[in-house]
């Protein structure tokens, strides 16, 4: 199974950049100075540790995913580090599927570190387990599996700079894209509600995977919504890994 | 002896974009290499080595033409398996040591731990890095980087070596310590393909060579039959005669060394001039036959004058 030394690779790739480790301390050091402001704040102390302590572990998983993602083709490309690779006896789409699991390992580990310490500090500061944290992360382990792809996807033929731009953007409209249904009534013609309804299609929507309301204030999460979000990430990280696929199969490396 | 790379009219033409012409680098080139032979690739800068080689190796997709490694196509990935390649300038991961680095490579090989452990040590040493496995790539010099480049090609132990300008980077103890892995490869049975603008090292070592000129090949051979038919003239030295009769005997002369040096031009009679010598009290110290080198054979295909 040589593609499983791609995987490898790639997480100690990783792991040996500063990069990572500069993002995973500034998370953990956030997480921590939610201490602080919960201290600072009037009002109920553990939901802000648990509303500035989630948010600084998304925010910075996000950052993780985005800027370990945009190099991830690229760079191999770039130093032609991909010549001794591509040439031994493993397949294009081996090489692209061994970066996609080597990531999403490398943003896991991050993601179970940084969950790990959160929810030891809050039952340290709280005196008490919440096991709902866990389904929290693993809804944000699932966007950020999406994200991942989507930067694979454009590390694929772009460069960095504006594959970070484009994954950000697409990131900031997935947040937002449950909006459309609000306001499509105002399309007009046909045309245009088709044609917007095709892009809201093609992008993510990654309002799916909020639940940090819930988690905060402790209302249960529907198991429907966790089924829809695990079905919607297959479905849509496959759509993304073919097309990558599709682009990767036909690039030529001079 | 069996054919184990045949290339037969390969095309490839680079696509243009809005700024850029579409650029044909190869315009059918046809070549095949025998088992155990050392072929040589020659040409100068941006003839088409790399492109070729890097169609070989399943980097490039060709337009048109086809490739066999081993009877199998080059774009079946199992062709892979039969050749090992060392790219042109190679830069590897930098965070990665030297074993590190070969220990990945030998994973994409399938390789087992107890066979990537054991000829890597063979490999470092027979390329001159043992003792500097646990250096990390960053701190390796050029021509230190294609050493272990040429230790991640050979690590499955193919039977052709696939390697892009390699002498490249390399000082002159380098140079002639991969001349030595070549020959020793060579006697192994092993079959090596290898790109060059250096012609000294491709005279030196290679059984066959094809001279590659804008995308075609301009010649190609045994390196023995392309250099044997092509003596040129002969370069007669002598002395004790004098210079005046000398100058009566042949007009072109220089004196170096207490000696006289007569180089003929084509049509002339070196037997005659040899007697005439002699006759007029003049000693032959030696006479050369001065054959075409490969140099002249690839300016000439260049269309330059030496």
């Amino acid at each position: 199974m040589n593609w499983k030394a791609i995987v490898l690779n790639t997480l100690k790739e990783a792991i040996r950049n500063k990069i990572f480790y500069l993002l995973f301390f500034f998370g953990l050091f956030f997480v921590f100075s939610s201490r602080i402001i919960g201290l600072l704040t009037i009002g109920d102390q553990t939901k802000v540790i648990k509303d500035v302590g989630l948010a600084s572990i998304n925010f910075f998983c996000v950052l993780i995913a985005i800027f370990t993602g945009i190099n991830l083709v690229h760079k191999e490309i770039d130093k032609k580090t991909i010549y001794t690779i591509l040439s031994k006896p493993i397949s294009r789409d081996q090489f692209i599927l061994g970066k996609f699991l080597g990531l999403l390992l490398t943003v896991g580990i991050a993601l179970a570190s940084m969950a790990t310490i959160f929810i030891l500090f809050l039952v340290l500061t709280t005196g008490k387990f919440e096991a709902s944290l866990l389904l929290y992360f693993l809804m944000l382990f699932m966007e950020l599996a999406i994200l991942i792809s989507i930067s694979l996807l454009f590390s694929s033929f772009s460069t960095p700079i504006l594959s970070s731009i484009f994954t950000i953007t697409i990131y900031l409209i997935g947040q937002i894209t449950w909006t459309y249904n609000h306001f499509k009534y105002l399309l007009k013609t046909p045309l245009t509600r088709v044609l917007t309804d095709v892009v809201y299609y093609l992008l993510p929507n990654l309002h799916k995977y909020n639940v940090k309301n819930e988690i905060v204030l402790g209302t249960p999460v529907a198991i429907g919504q966790l089924l829809v979000a695990v079905g919607y990430s297959v479905l849509y990280i496959g759509c993304i890994l073919f097309a990558t696929l599709m682009i990767f199969r036909k690039r030529e490396f001079q | 002896m069996s054919k184990v790379l045949e290339v037969i009219d390969l095309k490839k033409t680079y696509r243009s974009n809005f700024l850029i012409k579409s650029f044909p680098a190869l315009t059918g080139i046809s070549f095949s290499v025998e088992q155990g032979d050392i072929y040589g690739f020659l040409g100068p800068n941006g003839a088409g080595k790399t492109t070729t080689i890097k169609c070989i190796t399943g980097l490039i997709k060709p337009n048109a033409g086809s490739i066999r490694i081993n009877g199998e196509s080059y774009d079946q990935v199992s062709s892979r398996r039969h050749f090992g390649y060392l790219p042109e300038s190679p830069y590897f991961y930098d965070y990665l040591t030297a074993s590190e680095f070969l220990f990945f490579n030998g994973r994409l090989l399938n390789m087992s731990m107890s066979q990537i452990t054991e000829r890597s040590r063979e490999l470092l040493k027979l390329v001159g890095l043992a003792g500097k496995d646990s250096i990390p790539l960053r701190k390796f010099s050029k021509g230190m980087l294609q050493r272990v480049g040429l230790a991640q090609s050979m690590l499955q132990d193919p039977g052709i070596l696939i390697l892009d300008e390699p002498f490249s980077g390399l000082d002159p103890v380098g140079r002639k310590e991969l001349r030595d892995i070549i020959f020793a490869e060579k006697e192994r049975g092993k079959t090596i393909f290898f790109s060059s603008h250096i012609l000294q090292d491709v005279e030196m070592i290679a059984d066959e060579v094809a001279i590659i000129v804008k995308g075609s090949i301009a010649r190609q051979g045994k390196l023995s039959e392309l250099l044997s038919h092509t003596i040129e003239n002969h370069e007669i030295v002598v002395t004790e005669i004098s210079e005046k009769m000398l100058a009566e005997i042949h007009s072109g002369f220089i004196f170096k060394d207490g000696h006289y040096l007569l180089r003929l031009g084509l049509g002339e009679n070196t037997n005659e001039i040899v007697e005439s010598v002699i006759h007029n009290g003049g000693r032959i110290v030696s006479v050369t036959p001065i054959k075409k080198t490969l140099e002249d054979i690839f300016l000439q295909e260049l269309g330059e004058e030496k």
